[in-house]
């Protein structure tokens, strides 16, 4: 036995590894050495430059990505198509690495001001990043796994990070639990889709699943991979972690959790379901619009009940979720494909800004309320009104009102499901669109607040925040804002041949 | 890169009028609040010179010319077909100008009493707004208009209303956006199916509704999904519940472009994208907005007779003017439609105007009660004077704009709806009946001693009063510029009705028993 496998192991030959297309990661991985030995170093009175540090790590990765981006002549193909780094992985992985600098951007002031500042923080997130950086090119269920874990376990920390605060350990241990398991059951569907395909290569697995009739062991695999995404994207009725461990982590922490994390859930699953599962779509359809549906109106019923902000925004992503999953319920229709995958991407971006938005506007006046109530927002315009209109920016781009970015992403969200033109698709339009007024209903319950009430406490002093919050807020701003105004930017993204041609035949 | 300039001039003039306001909003929003003087000129300065604008392009404008006019065009989202496309017809150019001319008088009219700067900036967003809604020929760039219009009407109502304001903003929010989540979905779905008739994908309402050609069934559920948005908007009976609320609340200005343009946008809606885009469908569903119309004057004005609120017989008024304008919309005749467009305008200004007394009234007596008021002809002639003028215009006595515009529906719409117009006719009547007892409530008897310091009308609310004068006046006496203006793109409009219809519009003429003996209305229809 060993020696038959010593002997295969003769013929292994190292691979050649374009270590170019690599660098985003290469640049990370350093990176979180670097800071981590730093922190170690590093006096008392200087922690604080390792925010900064980690800043310019996560930007050294993005210039990376930039120069991939725009000297790369089509994919870079590595590990036996494994890994790929197309337009595709490109404009997601810069997406991450910009949703993590606004995130360090938020957590500086934050953690020093909660007291519980820990270099180890910043160590964690890259990790993280890490991982998404990876999900995005990762074409191969394992290399999937691998990211997904990398991305996880730091994340389960991170939600436990105020160690004093009960509810922080409460939301790391149920985040920790409910992730577990569903990595479990993705595992499992995983391993039931290499029986049955025998292969862990995506490509490989499409070319399976069409090859021939579906058996009960392949829609088993299906289903179990989807579902133990759904636990990441927190679609209903896999949602229960969200709300609590939402409002029990740190607030840029929830920030990350309700757009990177998602959005690396939404990568795999993109993955998954345009390469590997395109024989599979009597499957996986009916699966993701019943999610969908449902995603989306329980979001929006249970959030238009909360009267602490973090927890409606909680279950306003679970919602937005809904949105961003719905065009996926199409995806097998013929020449709904690329329409679907560019609208989850065009949402995944525009959602990214103007969530993170939100948060930072709430991390914002929480320092001066410390209250996450709805009611504390009264009289907002009065002491701060610059910040009262971010927020309606922000809130008023969740709505969907044009001409603000979450307008456009939705725009192209509906249209990619009615261009498949069937009585399904127009259902799930009809459902999106009552749901799209439930949660106008909610987001303008709080511009109400924020624009008519009085200070509840009659407090009115001005809001003093700090340069990092601040230059959070006017990059969120502006990508809300531009996106909505010029759409173009976006419009093409993901519309792109290298991996939409995979599942093409 | 302009591409179809056809105007006498190059100058973007109805890019000009949409981004003028946006511009001055900004300004105004930005400026310090150490110069609380600033605003309100700003503000102003970018209304009149919006107004102006669109006196201009009234001037200019091709009179027997159909189609669209000032066209100018420019690529926006490529990747769609989706373009900056505006155009001005004999349909919306009467909006354009309403909206031009309404804004700064109703900034000038009354003071917000708080915040002025968010108020004015506030109401330059909502005319940008409006004014895109009726200026835009692109399916996408008039969604964008039509919902941006919620925002800042939300807050002005929120904002700067009376006591339920809150309450009243949000259900009119609600309403609105739940209308026009439905006009989306059925949006993408008619680009989504023109797309395979056209053969690429476009936005562009011409060009949708010249080549796209949609099966029946197909267009009448299109059309109903843009029908809804409109019918929450105008407001149809029984969606009408959100109006005299958000009406009552809102703060005069708030009231007066509620009234005078806002309420069009669903009327204009339902003639731009209901009847020029789906006229199989529109023809088709004729009965259901005839009867919900009528039902809507007859309703709105009993509405209106029970109100012991002033402000709120004023907004149930309304509800009963615009079941005219539907009414003769959905009638089909070429007088008819023009009466409705026409129609849109005056009441616009007299149902502006009398928002504007309400306003003063509350301003001076602080209630808007009816049985507090009393014997004012007395204390303030010149005042009630003023007020009986607009008043009769709204009742629609001769010589006044609104006759103009309802004898024209209820000639036009008898020809092809006649039940529905005997019964409309009763509405006529109503109308004079709320308003005249409304009058001789508030204007006559003798005033007691809260009345009796009822100031006379100011110098400055006369001056914002004439314009609204001479046009009641002037329209009532001499409707000609207007109506030649307006017919050519109405004939043009039911021209494609009967295109695509078996309709064929009986000729307007004496020899009505003729068209009594082959029936009017003929009850098969198209490829339905």
């Amino acid at each position: 036995m060993i020696a038959s496998l010593l002997a295969q192991a003769g013929d292994w030959t190292s691979p050649s590894i374009d270590w170019a297309a690599l660098a985003p990661e290469i640049v990370l991985a350093i990176g979180v050495n670097i800071i981590l030995l730093l922190d170690l170093q590093l006096a008392e009175t200087k922690k604080w430059a390792i925010a900064t540090i980690t800043g310019f790590v996560l930007l050294g990765s993005f210039v990376a990505v930039v120069v991939l981006a725009v000297t790369g002549d089509g994919a870079r193909s590595l590990f036996d198509g494994r890994y790929v780094v197309d337009d595709y992985a490109l404009i997601l992985k810069a997406l991450f690495l910009l949703a993590a600098y606004v995130v360090v951007l938020l957590s500086q002031t934050e953690l020093e001001e909660g007291g519980y500042y820990q270099g180890e923080f910043y160590v964690l997130l890259v990790c993280s990043v890490l991982g998404m950086v990876m999900m995005a090119s990762a074409r191969d269920l394992v290399s999937i796994f691998v990211a997904l874990e990398l991305l996880s376990i730091p994340a389960y920390m991170m939600a436990a990070w105020n160690k004093r605060n009960r509810k922080s350990n409460e939301a790391g241990i149920k985040y920790y639990l409910l992730g577990v398991f569903a990595s479990a059951v993705l595992l499992y569907g995983m391993s039931l889709l290499f029986g049955a395909t025998g292969s862990t290569k995506l490509t490989d697995i499409g070319a399976a699943l069409l090859d021939g009739d579906l058996i009960g062991l392949d829609v088993v695999a299906v289903v179990f991979v989807v579902c133990g995404f759904a636990f990441k994207i927190s679609a209903v009725p896999f949602h229960q972690w969200a709300p609590d461990t939402y409002e029990g982590a740190p607030t840029p922490v929830t920030a990350f959790f309700s757009v990177a994390t998602k959005a690396a859930g939404f990568v795999a699953l993109m993955s998954v379901v345009f390469i590997a599962f395109p024989g599979a779509d009597g499957v996986y359809q009916p699966l993701i619009w019943v999610m969908a549906a449902l995603t989306m109106t329980f979001g929006n019923v249970l959030a238009l009940r909360q009267t602490n902000i973090v927890r409606m925004l909680a279950y306003s992503s679970v919602s937005q979720g809904g949105f961003i999953l719905m065009p996926l319920a199409f995806a097998g229709e013929p020449g709904v494909g690329p329409a679907a995958l560019n609208a989850v991407i065009v949402y995944l971006i525009a959602y990214a800004f103007m969530n993170l938005g939100a948060f930072a506007v709430v991390i914002a006046v929480t320092r001066k309320t410390r209250s996450g109530e709805i009611s504390s927002f009264g009289g907002l315009f009065s002491y701060a009104p610059g910040l009262a209109v971010a927020m309606t920016i922000f809130f008023a781009s969740l709505a969907g009102i044009p001409p603000l970015a979450g307008w456009f992403a939705k725009f192209n969200a509906f249209k990619a499901v009615l261009d498949a033109g069937t009585t399904a698709a127009y259902v799930l339009a009809a459902i999106a669109a009552v749901n799209t007024v439930i949660a106008a209903a909610y987001y303008m319950r709080v511009l109400r607040v924020v624009w008519m009430d009085e200070a509840p406490d009659g407090d009115t002093s001005p809001v003093k925040s700090p340069a990092p919050v601040v230059a959070a807020l006017a990059i969120t701003v502006l990508g809300t804002i531009v996106l909505g105004v010029l759409p173009n930017l976006i419009a093409r993204a993901g519309a792109i041949d290298a991996l939409t041609g995979a599942f093409a035949g | 890169m302009l591409a179809t300039e056809t105007g006498p001039i190059a100058f973007p003039i109805l890019s000009a009028l949409i981004f003028i306001p946006i511009i001055g909003a900004v300004i105004v929003a930005l400026l310090p609040k150490s110069r609380p003087e600033y605003p309100k000129l700003v503000a102003l300065m970018a209304s009149v010179a919006t107004a102006a604008m669109s006196i201009w392009l009234m001037a200019s404008f091709e009179t027997s010319e159909a189609g669209f006019q000032f066209v100018s065009k420019h690529t926006w989202i490529e990747a769609w077909g989706i373009s900056w496309h505006l155009g001005v017809d004999g349909i919306s150019l009467f909006l354009v100008v309403l909206t031009g001319i309404l804004f700064p008088l109703a900034i000038l009219a009354v003071d917000p009493h708080h915040d002025e700067k968010p108020y004015l900036a506030w109401l330059l967003m909502l005319q940008a707004g409006v004014m895109g809604s009726f200026l835009s020929l692109d399916l996408f760039v008039f969604f964008v208009f039509f919902e941006i219009v919620l925002v800042p009407m939300y807050f002005l109502i929120a904002g700067w209303g009376y006591e339920k304001r809150v309450y009243a903003a949000t259900k009119f929010f609600l309403y609105t956006m739940f209308g026009s989540a439905f006009m989306l979905v059925g949006l993408i779905a008619t680009v989504a199916i023109a797309s395979r008739d056209i053969g690429y994908t476009t936005f562009d309402l011409v060009v949708i509704a010249e080549q796209a050609n949609f099966a029946a069934s197909t267009g009448r559920w299109l059309f109903f999904a843009f029908a809804i948005a409109f019918a929450v908007k105008v407001p149809i009976f029984p969606l009408h519940t959100w109006l005299p609320d958000a009406h009552t609340q809102a703060p005069t200005a708030g009231s007066v472009v509620l009234a005078g343009v806002m309420l069009k946008l669903g009327t204009y809606g339902l003639l731009r994208f209901g009847v020029y885009l789906f006229p199989e469908a529109s023809y088709w569903s004729r009965n259901l907005w005839l009867t919900l119309a009528v039902i809507g004057i007859i309703y709105g004005a009993i509405a209106a007779t029970m109100q012991t609120d002033l402000k709120r017989l004023v907004a149930y008024s309304s509800v009963a003017h615009l079941g005219f304008i539907v009414l003769g919309i959905f009638a089909f005749t070429t007088q008819s439609m023009s009466g409705s467009t026409i129609q849109m305008v005056n009441h616009g200004v007299s149902t502006g105007a009398l928002f504007l007394f309400v306003g003063w009234i509350y301003e001076r007596r602080k209630t808007r009660q009816i049985s507090d008021l009393r014997g004012l002809q007395k204390v303030a002639p010149i005042f009630a004077a003023a007020f009986m003028l607009v008043m009769l215009s709204s009742v629609g006595v001769p010589g006044l704009n609104g006759f103009v515009g309802e004898f024209l529906i209820l000639t036009g719409s008898f020809l092809t709806a006649r039940w529905w117009t005997v019964v409309a006719a009763l509405g006529v009547i109503l109308a004079a009946v709320y308003l005249l007892w409304a009058y001789q409530r508030v204007f006559h008897g003798e005033p007691d001693e809260d009345n009796k310091k009822f100031p006379e009308l100011k110098i400055k609310e006369g001056l914002v009063l004439l314009p609204f004068l001479g046009l009641i006046v002037f329209m009532g006496i001499y409707p000609k510029p207007v109506l030649d203006r307006v017919q050519p793109s109405i004939d043009a409009l039911i021209g494609r009705v009967e295109d695509h219809t078996d309709y064929v519009q009986p000729k307007p003429t004496i020899e009505l028993v003729d068209h009594s003996q082959e029936p009017a209305n003929p009850e098969e229809e198209g490829d339905g």
